[in-house]
């Protein structure tokens, strides 16, 4: 295998007033490839994503290294982590409602990326925001550079978002829960757009969800957190063989389409399972 | 199309509310002048008058009818620009505030500027640095500005800036000696004597001008502080504010580009409805610096009861402020996309 694009190792992280780390020693790599982060909610997913672009102000960030190709990420300054983000890493938010400046338009803002990193004028800027536009399959991408967040629908909001943050053409792409905000029946159309670029442009992709469906489907490997803690990683086609007994409860608890109609499991918690793993 | 349709039919929505509006500001200043407890007849009249002298005057004033129609005397009246004669000066009341106006816009102008110079700022400062010691700092700063009381303020400055020391002119517009030398075209100092080409007179006025306009507008900008922190505060906690660092952009750009673009509406209202207590309410430091404006005008007509001037100065406040709810009504549909 060759070298990873991200290495972490024991990455520690808390959060300023806590009296506890939000994240206690997860360590994983990330090649060419796509990686699912899972578990239930407050386990720490998004924490874990947000550190890696060092996002978190007021939070303590401690690691045995984390690395971005030979990057030592949290010895950067800032000004130098300027450069690294929108530029080499980025991150699909989840919700296009919030995360468009609702009061400027959409092509300016999807520009902003490519402006921000590459010497040219507004123009080039712009013409590459809308050839990006219809990369991810965005019909009159003209028209919707002149409209507002506010007059575009969630899943082409979404693929906006997309667009903004692979226009500067990335490494790496985090995408935390990029689709649990929009409509069922948009949600596959944006992920395949979304797969299909990062194959295309041999991205590496993190997806964080609460779905194990579809991580199943759209990753090649799957980390189980719990607690701040990464309980198991598996490759995706293995997660039936899961043997940690938080994946095989999380397992448990997914609705089958077709699948006999017995009341869904509950989640079972047990404290020993914080102690047992990454030690 | 219909769009278009839908904003006609918001402007006549709003042409309408203004109406009622200031119907209802008239209503108000008519009662304000029918329950001030003083008699506008006596006022007239004297105290001396004969019972029949009284009696005359208060049917030629319309007293005698009922209070309807009263009011519908009065709305005729104002409708056709006719404010009454003030009693105090004799003068038509309108050309006595258009006489002292000039004074409270230049004052209230400067003050403005000076607040908002120091507020925007200072707001935005201590909502970037929230609960670090620049924050802490600005708190302090605008509790001071707030809590000021600018009557005593007004006369301690005085005392020291021009009294002992000199740096600054003292009461009144202009220096005693350069009265009367600019004719009055326009009423604005600063610009009458610009435009007479007298610079000596316009360094006086500005030299006069600073000390009241600072006060005021230090201790304006304690209010547009606070609000434009709390405006900061609530947009950087937005996710845009996340998208915008993903992105690459810096602090400053995502405070600059960002945020504070998205506040400048708001802004611009609350730095609006600060300048119309200023042009409203500048009494204290127009007495503390001699200062022959609106607010002088307004509190020596109150204190001897001289209704049609009172009245008339309610009725200028109210439709200041109409005005400026009016502006940031459209200034919100000019600026904000959702709103159209
Ligand atoms: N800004 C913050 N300040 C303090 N604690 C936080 C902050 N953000 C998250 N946390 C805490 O950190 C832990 C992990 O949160 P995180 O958002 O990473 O979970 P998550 O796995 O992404 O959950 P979800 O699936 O709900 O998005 C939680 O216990 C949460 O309460
Ligand atoms: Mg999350």
């Amino acid at each position: 295998m060759t070298s990873p694009i991200l290495d972490v190792k024991n990455l520690h992280i808390r959060y300023g007033g806590a009296s506890a780390d939000a994240v206690r020693g997860v360590s994983f790599t990330l090649g060419r490839e796509r990686l699912g982060i899972v578990g239930e909610s407050g386990s720490g997913k998004s924490t874990v994503g947000r550190a890696l672009l060092r996002l978190l102000p007021s939070a303590k960030i401690t690691a045995e290294t984390m690395r971005f190709e030979d990057i030592e990420l949290l010895s950067l300054t800032e000004k130098q982590m300027l450069g690294i983000r929108g530029r080499r890493m980025s991150m699909i938010l989840q919700d296009p409602k919030f995360s468009l400046n609702p009061i400027r338009k959409v092509g300016d803002q999807v520009a902003e990326t490519y402006l921000r990193h590459f010497k040219c004028s507004r123009k080039e800027a712009g013409e590459k925001a809308i050839a990006m536009l219809e990369a991810v399959k965005i019909r009159d991408p003209e028209r919707v550079c002149e409209q507002y967040p506010h007059e575009i629908s969630g899943g082409m909001g979404q693929r906006v978002m997309i667009a903004m943050m692979l226009l500067a053409d990335p490494d790496v792409v985090i995408a935390d829960e990029p689709t649990s905000a929009l409509d069922v029946t948009v949600r596959l159309q944006v992920l395949n757009i979304l797969d299909s670029l990062v194959r295309d442009r041999g991205i590496g992709l993190i997806m964080i969800s609460h779905d194990l469906n579809l991580v199943r489907n759209f990753c090649d490997r799957v980390l189980i957190m719990y607690a701040g803690r990464v309980v198991e990683t598996l490759a995706a086609r293995d997660l039936d063989k899961a043997q940690h007994p938080y994946t095989r409860g999380l397992l448990a608890a997914q609705p089958r389409i077709g699948g006999a109609r017995a009341p869904l499991a509950v989640l079972d918690r047990r404290p020993e399972w914080l102690e047992e793993v990454s030690r | 199309m219909s769009k278009r349709r839908l904003s006609l039919q918001g402007a006549t929505g709003q042409i309408g509310t203004i109406l009622v509006t200031l119907l209802g500001l008239l209503i108000l200043t008519f009662i304000i002048g029918r329950m001030m407890p003083a008699d506008p007849v006596r006022a007239i009249v004297g105290e001396d008058a004969t019972r029949e002298t009284y009696e005359q005057v208060f049917r030629s004033l319309g007293l005698d009818r009922p209070l309807w129609e009263q009011f519908f005397y009065y709305l005729g009246d104002v409708l056709t620009g006719d404010f009454g004669t003030s009693i105090r000066t004799g003068q038509p009341v309108i050309q006595d505030i258009l006489h002292v106006m000039p004074a409270t816009i230049e004052l209230a102008t400067f003050a403005i500027l000076i607040g908002a110079g120091l507020g925007v700022p200072m707001g935005v400062i201590a909502a970037v640095n929230k609960d670090r010691w620049p924050d802490h700092v600005v708190r302090v700063l605008s509790l001071f500005g707030h809590s000021m009381p600018i009557f005593w303020t007004g006369m301690i400055a005085l005392i020291v800036l021009y009294a002992k020391l000199d740096l600054v002119g003292g009461s009144g517009r202009m220096d005693q000696f350069y009265i009367g030398l600019v004719p009055e075209t326009t009423g604005f100092l600063l610009i009458d004597s610009l435009l007479a080409g007298e610079m000596d007179v316009f360094w006086s006025a500005v030299n006069h001008l600073i000390l009241p306009a600072s006060l005021l507008g230090y201790s304006s900008s304690a209010y547009i502080t606070r609000m434009t922190r709390s405006f900061m505060l609530d947009q950087l906690g937005q996710e845009y504010i996340t998208t915008a660092r993903v992105k690459g952009l810096s602090k400053h750009q995502t405070i600059w580009r960002h945020a504070f673009v998205n506040i400048r509406v708001q802004l611009v209202t609350i730095v609006a409805l600060a300048y119309g207590s200023l042009l409203e309410g500048a009494v204290l430091i127009e007495t503390v610096f001699a200062w022959p404006g609106f607010g002088q005008y307004l509190t020596s007509n109150l204190i001897i009861g001289d209704m049609n001037a009172v009245m008339t100065c309610v009725l200028i406040v109210g439709v200041i402020f109409i005005a400026l709810n009016l502006l940031s009504d459209v200034l919100y549909r000019l600026f904000d996309p959702r709103t159209r």
